[in-house]
C-alpha cells in the first residue's frame, strides 16, 4: 500500500466531546485528527487507514435544519480530501442516526466514496437510509461501542478496497439488494427442502425475505370540532412537578396518566419535564411549550373544541423501544377510547 | 405511538419537529413545529406573542383533525 486510506469520522455534541444537551444546538466543525471514539476507530484501522479528520455537530441543530446541516458538515468533510467516512455509531439515539445516516448519504451521493455507520435496528435513522448506505448493527446503547468499533472498521476497510461484502457476515442490515450468484442447488429442490423444514416445524431461512410494512390507514376526520373531545398525549416527557412516577429520562419504563381538571395553564411551580434527550431549560420554564394546555383551554373556552379531556398522558420518548412505545400507546388509546374521546393530539420533542 | 392511537380508531395529529422521523414512523396527520426542545414555543418572543404562536399551530392541528386525508399529509399551513 503506498498511501494510507484518509478517514473523516463524523459525530454528535456529545462524542465529540463537546456537551450534553446545552450544546446540542451546536452549529457543525471540525477537528483535525480523531475525537472522542475515533481513538477506537483508529486503532481498529490499524496502519492501513488514518482519521485526518472529525466534524461534530449539534443533534438538535441537525434535527431542525436537516438540509442546511448537511451542506454544510459536507463542506467540512471535504476540506480533508477522504476516500473514506465513517459516522457515529448512534445507537438508539433518534436524531443522531438521522444525522449520521442524512450525512453518510449525502457523501455517499456527492463524493461518491464509501461511508458506514452504526446503529440500533429501532433507530429511525435505519428506516431513513438503510437502501442508501451500509449500517452496522448496534446495541441500543453506548455500552455496545467496543462490540460496534472494530465491526464497523471491518466493512469500512473492505468498502475503502473494493472487497465484496456480506450483510449477514459483515453485521450489516440488509440494504434490500438483490445479488445474483450461483447455488449448488437448482430453486425446485430449495423450495421442497424449505416446505419440508416448514412443515416439520423446523428453522428455514427464506431466500426472499417479505418487507414489513406497519402502516395504519388515517381514520376519518372529525365532522364537528366544537361538540368534539380532545385528548393530549405527550413523548415529551410532561409531569407533575417531582415527576410523581418516577418517569425514566431515558428508556422510559412507563407512561403517566394526569389530571387536568382545574389547570388553566402549565407553569413552572406546577409542571416540568422529565425528558432526558433534549435541553429541558424552556419545557421546565414554560411547560405548555411541549404540552399546549392554555392554548387547549382558550380554545375550550371560545367552543371551538367541545371539551379538552381531563387527563393527558405522557411518555419520555428518548432511546424508548419501540415495543414498549407500542404498549404504552396501546394501553393509552384504549383508555381514550372508553373516555369517547374523538381526537387526540401527540406531541413529541 | 401515532400509529397505536390511529389504529384504536381515533384520528390523531402528530406535532413535531423532525418531521422525516414522524414520516418514518408512519403518522398520517403531521403538523411541523418551531424547534426540538420548544416544540410549541418560542422563548425568544414575548409571552403574548409565543402565546399566539402556539395557538396558531394548534388551530393548524385542529383543522388536520377536521380533514380527510389519504395516507400520510404533512400540514405546513
Amino acid at each position: 500500500m503506498t498511501r494510507k486510506i484518509r478517514v473523516v469520522h463524523y459525530l454528535n455534541q456529545f462524542f465529540g466531546q463537546i456537551g450534553g444537551e446545552d450544546k446540542a444546538g451546536m452549529h457543525p466543525m471540525d477537528k483535525a485528527g480523531h475525537v472522542g471514539p475515533g481513538m477506537a476507530f483508529a486503532a481498529a484501522l490499524k496502519d492501513e487507514a488514518e482519521i485526518v479528520g472529525t466534524v461534530i455537530c449539534g443533534d438538535t441543530y441537525f434535527g431542525e435544519n436537516m438540509e442546511k446541516a448537511t451542506k454544510e458538515i459536507l463542506d467540512l468533510i471535504v476540506k480533508y480530501e477522504p476516500d473514506l467516512v465513517i459516522a457515529g455509531p448512534a445507537f438508539n439515539a433518534g436524531r443522531y442516526g438521522s444525522a449520521c445516516g442524512a450525512v453518510c448519504a449525502a457523501v455517499a451521493e456527492k463524493l461518491q466514496i464509501p461511508v458506514v455507520t452504526g446503529m440500533y435496528p429501532e433507530n429511525p435513522g435505519v428506516d431513513m437510509f438503510r437502501k442508501h448506505i451500509h449500517i452496522v448493527e448496534t446495541s441500543d446503547s453506548a455500552a455496545g461501542m467496543r462490540q460496534a468499533v472494530p465491526r464497523m472498521a471491518k466493512l469500512a476497510l473492505k468498502l475503502a478496497k473494493g472487497e465484496p461484502t456480506d450483510a449477514a457476515a459483515d453485521g450489516y442490515l440488509t440494504r434490500g439488494i438483490r445479488k445474483n450468484y450461483f447455488a449448488e442447488e437448482r430453486g425446485s429442490a430449495r423450495a421442497v427442502e424449505m416446505l419440508v423444514r416448514k412443515l416439520g416445524d423446523r428453522e428455514f431461512v427464506t431466500e426472499y425475505p417479505m418487507p414489513q410494512f406497519d402502516r395504519v390507514d388515517p381514520n376519518p376526520a372529525i365532522r364537528d370540532m366544537s361538540k368534539a373531545r380532545i385528548a393530549l398525549v405527550t413523548s415529551g416527557g410532561i409531569v407533575p412537578k417531582g415527576n410523581p412516577d418516577h418517569i425514566e429520562s431515558s428508556s422510559a419504563s412507563k407512561y403517566g396518566k394526569y389530571d387536568l381538571e382545574g389547570i388553566d395553564s402549565l407553569t413552572a411551580a406546577s409542571h416540568q419535564t422529565a425528558h432526558g434527550g433534549y435541553d429541558p431549560v424552556y419545557a421546565n420554564d414554560n411547560p405548555n411549550r411541549v404540552l399546549p394546555v392554555d392554548v387547549m383551554r382558550d380554545l375550550e373556552r371560545e367552543g371551538v373544541i367541545g371539551k379538552l379531556h381531563r387527563y393527558y398522558y405522557a411518555t419520555v420518548g428518548n432511546g424508548t423501544s419501540v415495543a414498549n412505545a407500542k404498549k404504552y400507546a396501546a394501553a393509552i388509546a384504549k383508555e381514550l377510547v372508553e373516555a369517547e374521546v374523538q381526537g387526540v393530539i401527540l406531541t413529541s420533542t | 405511538m401515532v400509529k397505536e392511537i390511529e389504529r384504536a380508531g381515533i384520528p390523531v395529529v402528530h406535532m413535531c419537529t423532525v418531521v422525516p422521523i414522524s414520516l418514518t414512523v408512519g403518522a398520517n396527520r403531521i403538523v411541523p413545529t418551531v424547534a426540538i426542545p420548544h416544540p410549541l414555543g418560542n422563548p425568544a418572543l414575548a409571552p403574548d406573542e409565543e402565546k399566539q404562536l402556539r395557538r396558531r399551530l394548534v388551530q393548524r392541528a385542529l383543522a388536520a383533525l377536521q380533514t380527510e386525508v389519504e395516507g400520510q399529509v404533512v400540514f405546513e399551513k
